[in-house]
């Protein structure tokens, strides 16, 4: 069958001494991550080159991953960021008329090592048992041993968003109506093109621009993006934010990271969660309209509930599953934020209205003036 | 926005009897529905005219109503039981014609009740077409050009505009009767005409062929907050052109792009909120594989086929969720039944892949095209779990009961290579062994074959994959590395060991040596996100297994699979019971059965459910796996019975009757000299293997005989042959005789049919009840007429069939279920048949008596004796009233069958007609059936010449003073002038032209069934087309006359509970 990669070995080792042995595809080589897994059924394209992935080595739950091959339109951002990808059974013949190469040959393009063949939901019962996890991905033929000692040698990082920002200030969408100011930490396309689409201009910040800078740029609003790491190790953004709560009388508005940034500058804390949620089938309840929406998932750690309610923040949206917090708004100010992606890709677009609700707030603004 | 307070009394409304499009998934969604409604205390009505389902049985809901549903019956059960509400989605298109009119005469405005889940506007809104287009147009959802037609003229039209090919679809109609695709004029005529005719409000839609896009379908759940899931999207593997109840369908979605997807799952979303339906809905789209454009095929407002099978694909009981909704809850209100834990309220998410193969019964209907299209000839379906497509896909054939070990079947590989090619272009059931034939001959390329066939090239190139495995195993060495990848891309034992040419002992060292075993994994909604506790099981080769063996006693129960003629809805119904009596027996109860419409495979029925295909290889693992006390087989029909010989052979443990037995009571010979020693008649026979025998057996018993198979299943090439001509003809077409396949050939006692279903502990028999039939001996059990109880027979013969049952079941060790059908010839009792295992009967005497049959027996097995329990032995007292149980025939889904009665079975279904007053039963069962009963008109009788005797005569002279006028064919009508019966000759073509016009029934006896050629198919096929009651049995008419008596003279029925 589809064993053109039969003779390379794959392996993925986990920092308590498990192994799992299957095929090796894509980039021959070996990366350290933190091992987690995505439930979604569509979408891997967009999942490996979604900046958040920084770091991360991606188990996919459903089995049959490269159906439908790679496109030159699936892509949310520049190149794939997760450190490696473990599937159960890899499509070599991909059929869409959309796919121009298949998921193999893209990955050896990208250097992202992949492993096929192991049985991802034994692996994945493991991560939601134990936790995420560290684990070692190699298709090069290391050994165990070496994987073991490489995989004690190396820190993981927990300050990724610095890496996949923007590297200098960009302005996108000239002669919008409303000016954006963007700070981000790992910008996913669509979100980029859920804004420009709702006639927002927008001007990208560099990790780390002051909030002087930013409110020099005059902007009708501010987004804070997703982005990869624990947000606690953003302290510059986390910083800068907080001026800009206290600073910025204009609308706010955070998604994944960008929400976490915002606790954390309003005061609040964020943890790691055990495993995370990572897919697009969970259910959010919104407190507001009492009504539940489907959304995308992508984030390890998340918003300590009572932490923000002190600080002038009203919890507006609850993981219906395990009861975390999916969404904040200031009590007082235009600023809310989102733990979900509202701009799905992949997943479902139910909670695009939060766009809207963004570019409405701006528009508000602009009435008041 | 919890449940509605006001809501203390629902009523559920039931499908009615299984056809071709609306089977056990019905049972299935509505048992379900009812378990949701009863445990919020809420008082719970079942309407269903259908015997053999789960949910008309005691336990399911408060109140069982085993009665027609017609408006009539509805409107008097409404006035008295005045529910709160009524819940029609979860009857099929039959629940929701019913509510409608029901709704429309003003019944459920009169006693204010309201329909709950879909109302009358969303119903209209999705199913009457121009509403539909209104609606899409309205909220921009893209659908094909198209006009609704009620004649022939604006048909035309359309064409003229657009252009062929044009598909038709009759508005109202079950399995899209009556649709099709017309690429000419001369099959627009005919589909038109024929759409316009099957529509219930006689109305066509004719749009724009999309066929060879890519068909998808998305289940899509909203609660009255207007929040929507969706449960499971499914992928067509042939494209559209195909029924979506043909095809083999994938889920989730394999070829499609997030954004393609999310593209679909937006507009489903769209359009069930435009509908406002609370509770299920099913959409269909095309896709169009090279812009990424589609367009909005259908909506199903209701749960469905499409639905029970998402259910089980994904996990989440989307009829339970649909019934909460419509008490009222939101989704996020409600749990996730699996996790427990987690929120109902969110996408389920698969980590394996689920491949839906159909049954079709062109095994029995060999008159009728195999070609497959817009109108839906399956019966059943299997559904198979696994890791890899290629996996789930060969397991899926395994399941279907085709007698295939892989992606061949003889028939195909025995064609040359033009018949081949031809064949696959034909697009009939066989298209998958013919894609794989070509394959692997070579005489086709990926490319060709999408060219040709439009299926995606993603499955095709599994499907090479496949071939090109095959050929590995064929030339390379069987290594563990091989081994475990055939066994993970599915092959079976059979196809390694055929392929390989190792000997199944190497097979097993290598085997065992390296450890190379299925692993069972857990169906849990979530990918193994959460932690889940449904014991619902499939298996694979993988590296973790899931199963927990517990330290209890374990019974396992091998279900009956795919629903096909001759094996229905009522081996799920015993399975069910039966898993419920090991339950209350103290044992574990396990069930394995592919079905993903049933009862049986819902993952709260038993303590664990692996599903799986039923191949040995499958049960086997099974066994190996769990170590039950003991296997039971004979509650799922001939397909776990056929598994006994080979469960023995490897000493497992069957409960109940022991092979041996089983065995004898199958071989003809070795029965007939068990019965001869204990002095029971059997009508003499003979087995043959060449025509010289055939005639010199002739000459010892004379016509007529019954001809067929040794070792069928209902009744199958089975015929009543009255002279050498067809004996002949039998001989040569029907069955091809040989050493290996011999012929069995009986003398055909003519006289009444009698059937027994008794439980028996090894000592005693319990008889619940005995059963006569209508028709006499010849026609097949399944399909005629019954009545409980006996009430024609002496008692002296009574007791003759209980005597002859206990001895019967003495002699062949029955423990357990036995059905035995008897003939009596009003001098004699004969023994037909004996079947050691449950029976199309046994649900229905079940309830009729209150018996509790399989419970008895799932006692009996377990060493429990009958005269212990409350129900004694010997014959069980009668109950105070009539049982008609009537069968009920897909005849308008499949065109060129001829629905003549016989010995071979034809019926999809049955109803039952419960009164005090036997005639009042029988009328009850007609209106149940659908069966049109005039009251006045012409009857066109034909008969053939064993049928021209008085007493035919005398029911034909009851029709016409019933003032129904008479034509009869020249002969019938001579036969009919001399015994006193006016009739006016007429010839078949002039008959044929006054079918629907003057002549509104027909009694037909045909000399010869299944012959399209033969003279008076046409005229019996354009009654059936045009919904007319045809009578191919004397026995039957006279019934039916009565059934017309009692309707012109308006006698009042009174409808209730048993």
């Amino acid at each position: 069958m589809e064993n053109k990669n039969e003779k390379k070995e794959g392996l993925l080792y986990l920092e308590d001494g498990s192994v799992y042995k299957g095929h090796g595809f894509g980039f021959p080589g070996t990366r350290v991550g933190e091992l987690v897994f995505n439930t979604s059924m569509t979408g891997y394209q967009k999942i490996l080159t979604d900046p958040s992935y920084k770091g991360q080595v991606i188990t996919m739950t459903y089995p049959l991953v490269g159906n439908y091959g790679i496109s030159d339109i699936d892509n949310e951002s520049g190149s794939v960021h997760a450190f490696g990808l473990v599937v159960k059974d890899l499509c070599q013949e991909p059929s869409n008329s959309r796919s121009i190469k298949n998921l193999d040959k893209w990955l050896q393009e990208q250097e992202t090592p992949g492993v096929w063949g192991v049985d991802t939901r034994k692996i994945t019962k493991k991560i939601r048992t134990e936790g995420t996890v560290k684990c070692v991905i190699s298709n090069e033929g290391i050994s165990m041993e070496e994987a073991r000692t490489l995989c004690g040698e190396t820190q993981l990082r927990g300050d990724w968003m610095k890496t996949v920002s923007t590297p200098e200030r960009t302005t996108l969408g000239s002669g919008g109506k409303y000016k954006v100011a963007v700070l981000d930490f790992g910008v996913k396309t669509n979100i980029l093109k859920s804004l420009l689409s709702r006639g927002c201009q927008l001007e990208l910040f560099p990790y780390g621009a002051s909030a002087k800078e930013i409110m020099a740029s005059d902007p009708d609003g501010i987004f804070l993006t997703n982005g990869p790491g624990d947000p606690e190790e953003a302290r510059e953004a986390i910083e800068e934010t907080a001026i800009l709560l206290r600073d910025a009388d204009v609308p706010i508005f955070g998604i994944c990271m960008g929400h976490q940034i915002l606790a954390l500058a309003a005061g609040g804390k964020t943890y790691k969660l055990k495993y995370g949620h990572r897919g697009g089938n969970h259910g959010v309840y919104d407190k507001e309209t009492k009504r539940s929406y489907i959304t995308s998932q992508n984030h390890g750690y998340a918003v300590k509930m009572e932490s923000i309610m002190l600080k002038g923040m009203e919890v507006t949206h609850l993981n219906l599953n395990d009861g975390t917090v999916e969404g904040m708004e200031h009590r007082d100010l235009p600023i809310f934020s989102v733990q979900f992606h509202p701009e799905a890709s992949p997943g479902p677009n139910d909670s695009a209205y939060l766009f809207d609700k963004f570019v409405n707030l701006m528009k508000g603004g602009e009435e008041h003036a | 926005m919890p449940r509605k307070a006001s809501l203390n009394k629902l009523l559920i409304i039931g499908s009615g009897p299984i056809i071709i499009g609306q089977a056990a998934e019905f049972d299935y969604a509505g048992t379900q529905a009812c378990k949701a409604i009863r445990e919020e205390g809420i008082e719970t009505i079942l309407v269903n005219s259908n015997p053999a389902t789960i949910m008309t049985d005691q336990g399911i809901a408060d109140k069982v109503y085993m009665e027609p549903l017609t408006e009539e019956a509805m409107e008097q059960i409404l006035e008295k039981e005045r529910p709160d509400g009524i819940l029609a989605g979860f009857g099929g298109q039959t629940g929701l014609n019913l509510a409608m009119a029901l709704e429309e005469k003003g019944v459920l405005g009169k006693y204010g009740m309201r329909l709950l889940g879909v109302n009358r506007e969303s119903i209209e809104q999705a199913e009457d077409r121009e509403a539909f287009k209104n609606l899409m147009q309205q909220i921009g959802e893209p659908i094909p050009p198209s006009v609704i037609a009620t004649n022939i003229e604006e048909c035309y039209q359309f064409v003229k505009v657009i252009g062929y090919p044009v598909i038709i679809r009759p508005a109202y109609t079950l399995g899209g009767t009556g649709g099709g695709v017309a690429t000419n004029d001369r099959e627009l005529e005919l589909l038109c005409q024929r759409g316009i005719e099957n529509s219930a409000i006689n109305q066509i839609l004719l749009e724009k062929s999309v066929a060879g896009w890519k068909e998808i379908e998305y289940e899509v759940i909203r609660d009255g907050r207007d929040n929507c899931i969706i449960v499971c999207s499914m992928e067509n593997l042939d494209p559209v052109g195909v029924h979506t109840g043909d095809s083999i369908v994938v889920a989730p979605t394999q070829t499609l792009r997030d954004e393609e997807y999310q593209m679909l799952r937006d507009s489903a979303v769209k359009i069930i909120r435009s509908l406002k339906i609370e509770g299920g809905c099913n959409v269909q789209f095309a896709l169009d594989p090279d812009t990424g454009d589609y367009i909005v095929i259908e909506v199903n407002p209701r749960v469905s086929r499409s639905s029970a099978l998402a259910s089980k694909a994904a996990g989440y009981p989307i009829a339970k969720i649909a019934a909460k909704i419509a008490l009222g809850y939101s989704l996020d209100e409600l749990k996730n039944y699996v996790t427990q834990e987690t929120s109902a309220c969110f996408e389920p998410v698969l980590d394996y892949c689920v491949v839906k193969f159909p049954k079709w019964p062109f095994d029995k209907f060999r008159t009728v095209s195999r070609k497959l299209g817009t109108q839906m000839k399956a019966t059943g379906e299997v559904m198979s779990i696994c890791r890899t497509f290629e996996s789930a896909l060969l397991k899926a054939l395994t399941s279907v009961e085709i007698k295939c070990d892989g992606l061949r079947i003889p028939f195909v590989s025995n064609l040359n290579n033009e018949q081949l090619m031809e064949k696959l272009a034909a697009c009939d059931d066989e298209r998958i062994f013919c894609v794989a034939e070509a394959l692997r001959r070579n005489l086709i390329d990926v490319e060709g074959l999408y060219d040709m066939l439009r299926i995606d090239r993603w499955f095709l190139k599994k499907i090479k994959g496949i071939i090109e495995l095959e050929q590995r195993l064929q030339t390379q060495p069987l290594t563990k590395e091989l081994l475990y990848e055939a066994e993970s891309r599915g092959f079976t034992d059979t196809e390694i060991l055929n392929m390989s040419g190792v000997s199944r002992e190497v097979l097993q060292d290598i085997r065992i040596y390296h450890d190379i075993f299925p692993v069972y994994k857990m169906v849990d909604t979530c990918g193994g996100e959460f932690d889940a506790a449904t014991p619902y099981y499939y298996s694979c080769y993988d590296d973790e297994d899931e199963v927990e063996v517990s330290p209890e006693e374990k019974i396992l129960v091998i279900g009956s699979g795919p629903i096909r003629i001759g094996q229905g809805i009522e081996f799920d119904y015993c399975c069910v019971q039966g898993v419920w009596a090991i339950k209350d027996m103290g044992y574990e109860a396990i069930i394995m059965n592919n079905n993903p419409e049933t009862v049986s495979t819902d993952f709260d029925t038993s303590d664990k459910l692996y599903f799986e295909s039923l191949h040995i290889d499958n049960v086997m693992n099974v066994v190996k796996k769990e170590r039950p006390y003991g296997v039971i087989l004979q509650f799922g029909g001939q397909t776990s019975l056929n598994l006994a010989e080979k469960l023995s052979s490897r000493s497992i443990n069957i409960l109940g009757t022991p092979y041996k037995y089983i065995d004898l009571a199958e071989d003809r010979e070795k029965f007939c000299a068990l019965l001869d020693e204990i002095g029971i008649s059997v009508p003499a026979g003979l087995a043959v293997t060449t025509q010289e025998e055939a005639f010199s057996a002739v000459e010892k018993l004379g016509y007529p005989l019954v001809v067929r198979p040794s070792y069928v299943i209902g009744g199958r090439a089975m015929q009543v042959v009255y002279s050498d001509v067809e004996l002949k003809r039998y001989l040569k077409e029907a069955v091809s005789i040989s050493t290996e396949h011999p012929v069995l050939i009986d003398t055909y006692i003519q006289g009444k049919e009698i059937e027994v279903d008794a439980i028996a502990d090894g000592e005693d028999v319990l008889i619940p009840g005995i059963m006569e039939h209508i028709e006499r001996t010849g026609v097949h059990s399944g399909d005629s007429v019954s009545v409980y109880p006996n009430f024609t027979i002496s008692k002296e013969v009574e007791d003759t069939l209980v005597d002859y049952t206990k001895r019967i079941a003495k002699a062949l060790n029955i423990i357990g279920l036995v059905n035995i059908q008897y003939a009596y010839d009003g001098k004699k009792i004969y023994v037909i048949e004996v079947n050691p295992r449950a029976s199309r009967t046994v649900p229905i005497l079940s309830k009729v008596t209150k018996v509790p049959m399989v419970k008895l027996a799932v006692a009996a097995m377990l060493g429990h004796k009958l005269r212990d329990s409350q129900y004694g032995t010997g014959l069980y007292k009668k109950m105070d009233y009539y049982a008609v149980k009537v069968p009920v025939f897909s005849n308008a889904k499949l065109t060129n069958m001829d629905m003549a009665l016989g010995p071979e079975m034809k019926s999809t279904g049955e109803v039952l007609g419960i009164d005090q007053d036997l005639n009042k039963a029988i009328y009850k069962g007609f209106l149940a059936a659908g069966t049109k009963i005039p009251t006045r008109g012409s009857v066109f009788v034909t008969l053939r010449n064993p049928d021209k005797n008085v007493a035919t005569a005398k029911i034909v002279k009851r029709y016409q003073q019933l003032g129904f006028h008479i034509y009869a064919s020249e002969g019938t009508g001579a036969f009919l002038k001399a015994t006193g019966v006016d009739a006016d000759i007429i010839d078949y073509s002039k008959a044929k032209e006054m079918i629907g016009e003057e002549i509104n029934m027909l009694i037909n006896t045909p000399k010869v069934a299944n012959r399209p050629e033969s003279d008076t198919f046409p005229i019996r096929r354009k009654a059936i087309e045009r919904g007319l009651p045809v009578m191919t049995c004397v026995d039957t008419a006279a019934a039916f006359v009565i059934a017309i008596n009692l309707k012109k003279h308006g006698t009042e029925l009174e409808y209730g509970t048993l």
